[in-house]
């Protein structure tokens, strides 16, 4: 339960960062947080030669809320997003999931843009990714370049990303006026990684669902979209045909059985906490400030 | 990988601990709890599962609490660490979350106790006044094997007006 040996590399610049993992390819992984790595290391699941820890690059820090978007650095931790009231505002969804990310004394120290490079299937922050049609920034040692949340996850813990490449942000798209969100999942533990859980975001023009879509937790191998506008636009809210959304999302989802839940009980929980999800966020007053935005 | 060195290069760290800075030389490997018990001596601070689950390692970096097991010596160089050593380390001085898990048998065999009490100490420092809902919350993510949480609950909860009493005391 102790990690193997490896090279210690602290880089001060993403420059400096990009051309160690250039240098040591499949040999190198990058350390942020380290709250999925680490463990990785101590059960000595992957033994890589060279740590590339970018805890000291300069710049990366930073929350920049702007009219469309949510640009979260790669060295944000989970608890400093979720505490952030400018990114709050723009983006209720954030701190809604955040707050279901492990325990705080992870999130203090775990980074969302981490999260999503590390392309867990259970992660809460690729299913608010892909929901919000998130951009990853990505810097190699060709440049940068930006890759649509939806392309970005291949499969579980695997990513379009290529080894010498650093996640330098991730930009959270923000919603449409008139867009209420909400998230939630269900686990052993508070805390724990999540047997199921969703995020939906439902956009609303006076009493009637205009559109709404769903993205799942730990239920499908990579963080997809569900739309379930066909079932609910035109819908008024207080009378939402919430078995029709079910069946969707049974249709949808695709979870594997482990030691800690079947795939069947899974997939249903998934159907549940949508309905649920639904039926509070349509009950609730749209978020005034997603309301009040650009 | 290809073959590891015989001999690992030792890197020179320095933590500032419980206000004090130490300095070890050691791999850059060594995490953070064996770097506290190995090299610092300080083995107030137990190791559990080492994979972040039961939180008997938590120690507080900067003031926050985080997981001593997740994260390298040589990430914390230059930070600030209080391991439960700092939060009170003389029997007739407790702080008041150990007097509150000496008053409320919030510990049995008191392994998973050091996680407990500064994963609670920072809790307190922000929330002063929890609810027995808040209180259960708080300790979510530490794992005790002997005591059913109750006693532990209830401790969170004596803390909290042990603090207050002593005019918002660590």
């Amino acid at each position: 339960m102790k990690p193997g040996p490896f090279v210690h590399h602290a880089p001060r610049t993403v420059e400096e960062a990009v051309a160690l993992l250039g240098e040591h390819g499949h040999d190198g992984k990058v350390l942020a947080g380290g709250q999925s790595l680490i463990p990785v290391l101590n059960m000595r699941l992957a033994n890589p030669g060279h740590l590339v820890d970018v805890n000291r690059v300069e710049g990366l820090d930073a929350v920049e809320v702007t009219g469309e978007t949510v640009r979260v650095g790669a060295l944000v931790r989970h608890a400093g997003l979720e505490r952030h009231d400018a990114a709050f505002d723009a983006l209720p969804l954030l701190r809604q999931a955040l707050r279901n990310v492990a325990h705080p004394a992870i999130r203090n120290r775990g980074t969302t843009v981490g999260s999503i490079a590390h392309a867990d299937p259970a992660g809460e922050m690729p299913a608010v990714a892909v929901l919000t049609g998130a951009v990853v920034e990505a810097a190699g040692p060709r440049g940068r370049r930006e890759i649509d949340a939806a392309d970005f996850f291949l499969g579980p813990l695997e990513t379009t990303l290529e080894p010498d490449e650093l996640v330098v942000a991730v930009r959270f798209g923000r919603l449409p006026p008139g867009t209420r969100t909400g998230f939630l999942e269900a686990a052993r533990r508070h805390g724990d990684y999540a047997l199921a859980g969703v995020a939906v975001a439902v956009r609303t023009e006076g009493e009637e669902v205009a559109e709404a879509r769903a993205g799942f937790v730990s239920v499908t191998p990579v963080p997809s979209v569900l739309d379930l506008s066909p079932a609910l636009s035109g819908r008024r809210t207080d009378d939402l045909p919430l078995d029709d959304v079910a069946d969707l999302v049974l249709g949808h989802v695709d979870p594997e059985s482990d030691i800690h839940a079947s795939a069947e009980y899974r997939a249903m929980l998934a159907a549940e906490l949508t309905r649920r999800a639904l039926a509070s966020v349509a009950r609730a007053p749209a978020d005034a400030a997603t309301e009040g935005a650009a | 990988m290809s073959n590891p060195p015989d001999t690992e290069e030792l890197l020179d760290i320095t933590v500032h601990v419980n206000g004090v800075p130490r300095t070890a030389a050691t791999p850059a490997r060594r995490l953070l709890s064996d770097f506290l018990r190995h090299d610092l001596d300080l083995t107030g601070t137990h190791v559990g599962c080492e994979h972040g689950v039961c939180g008997a390692c938590t120690v507080l970096l900067d003031g926050e609490p985080v997981r001593s097991c997740l994260l390298f010596a040589v990430s914390a160089q230059g930070h600030e660490v209080t391991t439960v050593e700092g939060i009170g380390n003389d029997p007739a001085a407790l702080s008041p979350v150990q007097q509150a898990f000496l008053e409320c048998h919030g510990l049995q065999c008191g392994f998973c106790t050091p996680g407990f009490v500064t994963t609670i100490t920072a809790y307190l420092e922000d929330h002063p006044d929890p609810t027995p809902e808040e209180a259960r919350d708080a300790v979510s993510g530490n794992l005790c094997r002997c005591t059913g949480y109750q006693n532990i609950v209830r401790s969170v909860l004596r803390a909290a007006e042990i603090r207050r009493d002593r005019g918002g005391q660590r």
